[in-house]
Order: C-alpha cells, then sequence, then structure tokens
C-alpha cells in the first residue's frame, strides 16, 4: 500500500461519533501537485474528512499515507501541511509580519532571513506595506491572503483549505479565487478546498470529490462532474438539473405527459419497457418553440431575466400537478417568440445531453 | 495478504513510535490530570467527608438517617428554618427592585454624573458583610443615633439582619442587572415606536422581557447569598437564627460535627436548587444580544432623568451614610460615652492578643489567593476549552469547575473540617496553615474565575490552535505569545476578584484559620463578639480600605496594561 505513487492516499476511513457516521469507509488517492475540493452540502463529512487529513480530528478506523508515509494517527504538528480556515484564525496581538514569521523562527530560522522571507511572501500576496499592521487593521481578503501567506511560508508539502472564501464578500471572492489558483499552480502545492459553493469547486479545481451523508457520491474533472453526475444527488447538488417523469412506452418511443417522442438512449440508464422514471436535464439543453412546431407543450408561468438569458418556468400543459420546469431561453428567442407569463410553447430536449435516473421511491 | 503485510508494518511503525507522541498531549495530560487531581482532593472529597458525617454518630458509627430525623425533630431548626427562608425572601425582594430601579438609571436615562453613582453602587462589595452590620449597630442600636428612626422595634433581628443584607448584596444585584440591561437591542425601541406604543407599554413589553433573564439571575444570586451568609446574622441577628448561625454554633459552639453537616446538608439544598435554575438561564440568555443587534443609547428626558437623579443620590447616601457610620465608629474613642476622635481604635497591639497580624495575614492571604488562583484557574479553563483531546476529562474537569458556585462557604469550610482534620488523612499537616486557607479561598471563588476565563478564551477562535500545530508551533508558545497577551484583561479582572473576596470573606475561613493564621475578617467577628466593636468597626475599615486600594491598582495596571499590549484591538 505505502508503494502507491499518489502523494495523499486515503484507505477505508471511518469516523464515527457515537451512533452517527461522519465517514463511511472513504478511499481517494490525490496525485502531486493537483487541486482537489470536496464539495457537499453541509453535514456530508467533507471538513470531517480535511481534519482526518490534517490530524485535528482522528478517524475510527482506516489509514492515510502522506508522501509515502503513514500519517493516520501523528498527531497535527508531526504533519506536513499548511491550513487556512473561514475564520482566518490569525494571531490576533502579533503584526501580520510577526504572524508570518513565527513559523520560520520556530523553525530555528534566524530573524533576518525570516524577516527576508515574510517580505517576498507579503510582496506575493499583494500586501508590501502592511508588515507592521494588526490582523484588525486590514479587510476580511487581506487577512485571508495574510492566512494563505502564513500557510506557505513554510513551504508544506499540501495546502488546507477549509471553506477560504465564505466569510468574503462576492467580489472580493472571485477575486481572491483567481488569486488562490494562480499561487497554487506557480508553486506546484497539492491543494485541498473544502467548499459548498459549487461555482468555487467548478472554476478552482483539478478534481471535485462530491460527498453526501459520509460517503463519496462521485470524484471527476469539473466537467464530469457537471456533464456526467454519476448519480441523481451529484445531478441534484451541482448545476441546475430538472427532472421530468418519463415513461418508456416501447422501444421505439417514449411519453412525457401526453406527448409521445423518439426514444433516446442514456449513457447511464436503460429503462426496462413500460418503466416509469425521470428524465434529467439542464435548463440550458432544453428549448422552447412557437406551440404548432414539434415537442412537448408546455405553459409559462413565471419569467426571470437572467442577463444574457430567461430563466423561464413552466408547467407541462398536460400534467400541470407535475413539478415546474425551468428552461434557459435566449434573449432572441424569448422575443421572437413574444414569450410571456401565459404562453404556450413547444419544449424541445437535447438528447445527446440528457440522462436518466431510477423514479425515487416515496415510501422513504 | 494479512501476514505478509503485517511484520512490515510493524517494522516501519517501531522506529517512529518516539516519533509519534505529541510533545503538546504530553503537556496537556499532565496538566489535566494535576487539576483533576487537586479538584478531586479540594473539592469532592471535602464534600464527600460532610456526606459521610451527616450519617454518622459522635463515635463515627453509620447510622443512616438517624441525624437527619432528630434534626428535623426539633422545633428550633423549624424556627431557623422559616426565618431564613422569610429573610431570604425579603431580602432579595427588596434589593431586586431597588437594583433594578439603580441600574436601569445607570444604563437608561441621560442624568449627570453617572461614573460617581456606578462607584458609589458598587463600593459596598469592597467591605466585608460585617461591616454594614457594625454600621448599623452604631446607627441603630441600643445606644444608636438614628435609633428613633425604628420607632421603637429593635435592630437585632430580622430588621437589623435584612438591611445589612440588603446593603451587602445590592452590588452583586446591580453588576448583573447593569449588564443585562445594558445589553438590549435599540431596534426593539425603535420598532416599539414605529408602531406608537407608549413609553409606559414600551417598559413593560420591551424593557422587561428583555432583562427578564438578568432579573432572575439577580434573585437567585441574592438569594443564596442571603441565605448562605453568616457575618451579618452573626453581628447584628440578636436572638434571631438563621441555618448559617446555626451551622456555627454547632461546630463551634457546641462541637457537635455531625448537626453541624446535617444543616450544611439542609444549607446545600436551595444553593444547589438556585445553582440549577440559574445555569439554566444562563443557557436561554444566551441567544437574546447577539454581534448585530444594536445597543441602546438613551435620549435625553427631563422629567426621567430628574427622577432617575433623585433615586440614585437617595441610594448613594444611604451607601455613603452606612460607610462614613462605620468610619466615623471607628474613629471614636468610646461609643456613644466619649465621642472625642482618635485613632486608638486602630492601635490593635493593644487591643487584642493578635494585633496586626489579622491584617498582614489577610494581605498575605489574598495575594497568594490572586497568584495561585488566576494562574490555576485561567491554565486550567485554557486546558479545558483549547485542549484537543482527552475529551472526557476535559468534561469532568469542566464539571467539577462549576461546583463551588453550588457550594456555601460554611459548608465548604465544614468539609475541610472533616476531610483535613483526620489524622489519617496524609494531607492533615496542611490543616491550621496559610496553605488550606489560600487553597480553600480559590476553591470557594473558582466558578467565578473559570467562567471569566472561558468568556475570554471563547473569544479566540479554535483553529488558532489548529494553525499553530501546521506551522509546528507549539501549544505552550502559542499559549505564551498568543493567549495570555490576548486574554490579559481578563486576567487581571481574575486576580482582582480572587483578591478582594479573599480579604473579605468570612464564612469558609472561620473553621479553618488558626491563632497563627487568623485573617482580618475573622478578627472583626471576633472584636466584636468580645464587645470591641470600634476596633471591630477599625478593622474593617482596613479591610475595605485595603479593597479599594486593591481595585484602584486594578484599574490603573488595567489601563496601564491596555495601552501597552491590546493595540491590535484598534481599527
Amino acid at each position: 500500500m505505502s508503494m502507491t505513487p499518489s502523494y495523499l492516499q486515503i484507505d477505508n476511513l471511518s469516523k464515527n461519533f457515537g451512533q452517527f457516521s461522519a465517514l463511511k469507509q472513504i478511499s481517494l488517492a490525490i496525485e502531486q501537485g493537483e487541486f482537489i475540493s470536496f464539495l457537499g452540502p453541509s453535514g456530508c463529512g467533507k471538513t470531517t474528512l480535511l481534519r482526518a487529513i490534517a490530524g485535528l480530528d482522528l478517524p475510527s478506523s482506516g489509514a492515510i499515507y502522506q508522501a509515502g508515509q503513514e500519517t493516520t494517527y501523528l498527531p497535527p504538528e508531526k504533519r506536513d501541511f499548511g491550513i487556512v480556515f473561514q475564520s482566518y484564525a490569525l494571531f490576533p496581538n502579533l503584526t501580520v509580519e510577526e504572524n508570518i514569521a513565527i513559523g520560520l523562527k520556530n523553525q530555528g530560522m534566524s530573524n533576518q532571513q525570516a524577516l527576508a522571507q515574510v517580505s517576498k511572501w507579503l510582496d506575493t500576496i499583494g500586501l508590501p506595506t502592511s508588515g507592521q499592521k494588526y490582523p484588525n487593521q486590514l479587510s476580511g481578503g487581506q487577512q485571508q491572503r495574510v492566512a494563505l501567506a502564513r500557510a506557505l511560508a513554510l513551504s508544506p508539502g499540501l495546502l488546507l483549505l477549509d471553506e477560504p472564501l465564505s466569510a468574503l464578500d462576492a467580489k472580493v471572492r472571485t477575486h481572491l479565487r483567481d488569486e488562490i489558483c494562480q499561487l497554487q499552480r506557480k508553486l506546484g502545492i497539492t491543494t485541498i478546498m473544502v467548499t459548498h459553493d459549487q461555482e468555487e469547486a467548478l472554476s478552482m479545481a483539478d478534481r471535485i470529490v462530491v460527498m453526501n451523508h459520509g460517503v463519496i457520491e462521485q470524484v471527476g474533472t469539473p466537467q464530469d462532474i457537471y456533464q456526467q453526475p454519476a448519480s441523481r444527488f451529484v445531478a441534484e447538488f451541482v448545476g441546475s438539473m430538472n427532472f421530468i417523469p418519463t415513461s418508456l412506452v416501447n422501444r421505439q418511443q417514449m411519453r412525457i405527459a401526453e406527448s409521445l417522442f423518439a426514444s433516446m438512449s442514456f449513457e447511464n440508464f436503460s429503462p426496462n419497457t413500460g418503466e416509469q422514471f425521470d428524465l434529467a436535464v439542464r435548463p440550458e439543453n432544453l428549448a422552447l418553440f412557437d406551440s404548432h412546431q414539434a415537442g412537448i407543450p408546455v405553459k409559462v408561468i413565471s419569467m426571470e431575466f437572467q442577463g444574457a438569458f430567461y430563466r423561464v418556468e413552466c408547467l407541462l400543459q398536460f400534467e400541470p400537478l407535475s413539478a415546474a420546469i425551468y428552461v434557459d431561453v435566449p434573449i432572441r428567442s424569448a422575443s421572437q417568440l413574444a414569450l410571456q407569463v401565459g404562453s404556450i410553447c413547444a419544449m424541445q430536449i437535447q438528447t445527446s445531453h440528457a440522462r436518466g435516473y431510477a423514479k425515487l421511491s416515496h415510501a422513504a | 495478504m494479512e501476514s505478509i503485510m503485517e511484520p512490515s508494518q510493524v517494522q516501519t511503525a517501531s522506529p517512529s513510535w518516539l516519533h509519534k507522541i505529541s510533545k503538546d498531549r504530553v503537556i496537556l495530560f499532565a496538566l489535566l490530570s494535576v487539576l483533576f487531581v487537586v479538584m478531586w482532593l479540594f473539592i469532592v472529597m471535602p464534600l464527600w467527608a460532610m456526606l459521610k458525617k451527616s450519617v454518622q454518630n459522635g463515635q463515627g458509627d453509620f447510622v443512616g438517617l438517624a441525624n437527619f430525623s432528630h434534626y428535623f425533630a426539633s422545633a428550633s431548626l423549624w424556627h431557623s428554618l422559616s426565618n431564613t427562608l422569610a429573610l431570604g425572601v425579603l431580602v432579595t425582594g427588596v434589593v431586586g427592585v431597588l437594583a433594578f430601579g439603580y441600574a436601569y438609571a445607570l444604563t437608561r436615562s441621560c442624568m449627570p454624573f453617572k461614573g460617581l453613582f456606578k462607584v458609589l453602587g458598587s463600593a459596598p462589595i469592597l467591605a466585608p458583610s460585617l461591616l454594614p452590620a457594625i454600621s448599623l449597630i452604631f446607627l441603630f442600636g441600643k445606644q444608636g443615633i438614628a435609633k428613633e428612626w425604628l420607632a421603637g422595634e429593635s435592630v437585632y433581628g430580622i430588621i437589623g439582619i435584612s438591611l445589612g443584607l440588603i446593603y451587602w448584596t445590592f452590588p452583586h444585584a446591580l453588576m448583573i442587572l447593569t449588564t443585562s440591561l445594558r445589553t438590549s437591542d435599540a431596534r426593539l425601541y425603535e420598532a416599539a415606536r414605529a408602531l406608537k406604543t407608549s413609553p409606559v407599554k414600551t417598559f413593560f413589553v420591551v424593557t422587561l422581557p428583555a432583562a427578564k433573564y438578568g432579573l432572575i439571575s439577580t434573585l437567585i444570586v441574592v438569594f443564596t447569598l442571603v441565605v448562605c451568609d453568616f457575618g451579618v446574622p452573626k453581628v447584628i441577628g440578636g436572638g434571631y437564627n438563621v441555618l448559617a448561625t446555626d451551622i456555627f454554633k454547632q461546630v463551634v459552639g457546641q462541637q457537635n460535627f455531625a448537626m453541624g453537616a446535617v444543616t450544611s446538608m439542609l444549607l446545600l439544598l436551595p444553593a444547589l436548587l438556585a445553582f440549577v435554575v440559574d445555569r439554566w438561564v444562563q443557557k436561554k440568555q444566551k441567544s437574546l444580544f447577539d454581534t448585530r443587534s444594536v445597543a441602546y443609547q438613551p435620549a435625553p428626558n427631563s422629567v426621567r432623568d430628574g427622577l432617575c437623579f433623585a433615586y440614585c443620590s437617595v441610594i448613594s447616601l444611604a451607601v455613603i451614610g452606612v460607610l462614613a457610620m462605620a468610619v466615623y465608629g471607628s474613629l471614636v474613642t468610646f461609643w456613644p460615652w466619649n465621642t472625642t476622635l482618635t485613632l486608638n481604635n486602630y492601635n490593635f497591639a493593644q487591643i487584642s492578643t493578635y494585633g496586626w497580624s489579622p491584617y498582614w495575614n489577610s494581605l498575605t492571604l489574598a495575594s497568594w489567593t490572586a497568584l495561585l488562583g488566576t494562574g490555576l484557574i485561567f491554565v486550567g479553563a485554557y486546558g479545558v476549552e483549547k485542549g484537543r483531546v482527552y475529551a472526557p476529562l476535559r468534561q469532568l474537569i469542566q464539571m467539577l469547575s462549576v461546583v463551588p458556585m453550588a457550594v456555601p462557604g460554611l459548608v465548604l469550610g465544614l468539609g475541610y473540617i472533616f476531610f483535613f482534620n483526620d489524622a489519617s488523612n496524609p494531607l492533615s499537616f496542611l490543616y491550621g496553615g496559610m496553605t488550606i486557607l489560600v487553597i480553600n479561598t480559590v476553591v470557594h471563588y473558582y466558578t467565578v474565575g473559570h467562567m471569566t476565563a472561558l468568556t475570554a478564551l471563547k473569544q479566540l477562535p479554535t483553529e488558532i490552535e489548529a494553525t499553530a500545530a501546521s506551522v509546528n508551533l507549539p501549544q505552550y508558545k502559542l499559549f505564551i505569545c498568543v493567549t495570555v497577551p490576548v486574554c490579559l484583561p481578563a486576567i487581571l479582572d481574575i486576580a482582582g476578584y480572587l483578591f478582594i473576596n479573599a480579604l473579605t470573606t468570612t464564612s469558609a475561613v472561620v473553621f479553618l484559620y488558626s491563632t497563627d493564621t487568623i485573617p482580618a475578617s475573622v478578627s472583626v467577628l471576633n472584636m466584636d463578639d468580645a464587645g470591641q466593636t470600634g476596633s471591630a468597626a477599625a478593622m474593617a475599615v482596613m479591610i475595605m480600605l485595603s479593597a479599594a486600594a486593591a481595585k484602584m491598582a486594578h484599574m490603573f495596571i488595567g489601563g496601564w496594561l491596555e495601552a501597552r499590549t491590546q493595540a491590535w484591538r484598534k481599527r
């Protein structure tokens, strides 16, 4: 096991708090230099997994190997990682300079060397003149950059980011997102970021680990996760997804509400004849046309302006009690169709991007 | 497969065995273990010894609940019990109303001299409870200068005890109520005005409910203080018996330890009940005011401000009057026959065999209590709050840390007698020394210090420890470089609190002193007993002056430290 080439190897890791299992048999391999994101709703175990990797909470069973060495039960100060938290966790009574230098000096670096390192890092994070300030005198984004510099100053092999951007406002967040990505690529440091923000994960990570209820639902590139969600949960959690109740009438035909259309095949699912299932399709893969064209008749019940497009909420005309369907309509086609609340349109599905999922059992 | 892998794993594991041991954990474990042993020896064991004593006869044989049934059969118990409860209800009610008005004036009006009123309102806390009692004797006693005010009633009894305890518990109530009234959300008042609610209705709909938990907390604290205090009833109680004086009489007067233990168990009940309710209230109160709330700022209103000013002036005059009477009484040659002013009463060397030694003993006791107590409490609270491992041990210590709050001083002192004055106990050498007084006082006031430390520590995010570990900074270095400097104001508060309470306490130490270690507060009691009221007043004044000096030093050092070490708090 320890001969594996992966930089970080997690084998069958479990963590129980009394009766509750926060992590169930997690296995994962992370390569040197990768940017990995743990994505999931709160309580899914992503932070617990990160804390187990850092040694802050020890797992109940399983093993963790970092750079070929087993680290499962090592205390955090004996591991090789830097960490950044949502709360910044800067030492409040030390200046920015001292915050970064304290770890360096503790490792036996001379005062002068440490200060040289600190000024190099302050340049890197774009705060060259803030060395003498206290954390309280900096903005949230600046504090988080200092925290990042402090974590990176000791050149750790692994960078752990625990929701690093969640406390910041939207503009600062996008800006810092780019900075972190650039820095990570420049240093080539293996990085794990925990986040509940799918946009953050999709835009930053090389690979995303989607978690739910203590298990990994899917590991893959952002494109994989978005286009080929491995489970109903992933499809629902990442991006917007319509689940349209559909049945396979026979080998040639499928039916939604009253409309029959040519049967399509899914990469992930093959329904039996007569089976009811959910057709999963994102709003951008649906299109609305004039009502006398071919397609499933729908009625527009609300339109939300999104800038480049309208997100149009529709109901199946002949099954108005089923869940609403969201369709992204470009501004130009919306005006061509003279789309407004109450309009009846024909809806068409881009078959290449559609997936199928078995019906949820409502017994549960 | 398994059998092939195992040996190789063992091989890689054994050389790194030492490597795996975390120095931080070793230190934390040592620290928590020491703290646990200390708490076990000085909190749990004495209480257990007392519990045991209450079910034994004079020879130490187990007699079950015989002591209790004997005790409950006596009419004097029921008398003391009803006296104690009557006193508790009366004083609690009066102090609740008086202090609420005073706190309201301080926080919700724009009257002038607020700072002065605040100082005067909390001044009685600097004196031992004996001081108001002695002062009341000067004022309303048989030779009192204002005894006509009582219209023929004797001050010795429930009147004197109530007045003394009202005076002494007032600042405690004031402190809690001011805090709870100050943390009121301004937006609730704006909403009330927007809804055109009358000021009187606003008071009942917004002000009172917001202060509800503070008020409950106040009533509980005052009730506990009243029921457990024995200084005031001892000095001015006359024939009015309460549970606290019963214990004293049984133990010191009749040497009836078993009955003392039984009475203590009884005294533990209301204190325990009050403690449980108070915990519940504290939990409820948390969510009322958060970081998003906007603090209420009163606007000038001449009628209200004038009334508040008049009210506070009356109370402040009463506070000054009682203090001044004690000082005056201590300066009078022989009350009331020779009223020439003199410092003879302060010449303790001539008056008592102990001379000035009780005073120096008290200063020694207070200094050691502040020094050792603050260290122990803060380091202990750090271990409990910021330790990463050993959760069960930390929870146990947290539980033990709040126990002293529920134990009245007299009961704790009695427990110490039973446990340490026992030849078979290897720790019995402590008995009668200064060490046991220091330990007992630290334990008695542990909980408040612990809570103060926890509040300060909670302001630092828990992630700080994790970050330090990730940059390989040992936890003790983090503690010295970050935690202590950040929490310095709180540490100073704990030290000041311990110092002043060690100076003024009478309850627990009254059972534990020896001729070499008699504290000033106990000597006040003894001198008063011996009829040397003037000197008793003089010693009480000395205690008050020292406490006031300590308080001023605390404020001065606090300000100086703030300027030097808290620069980072400014934006």
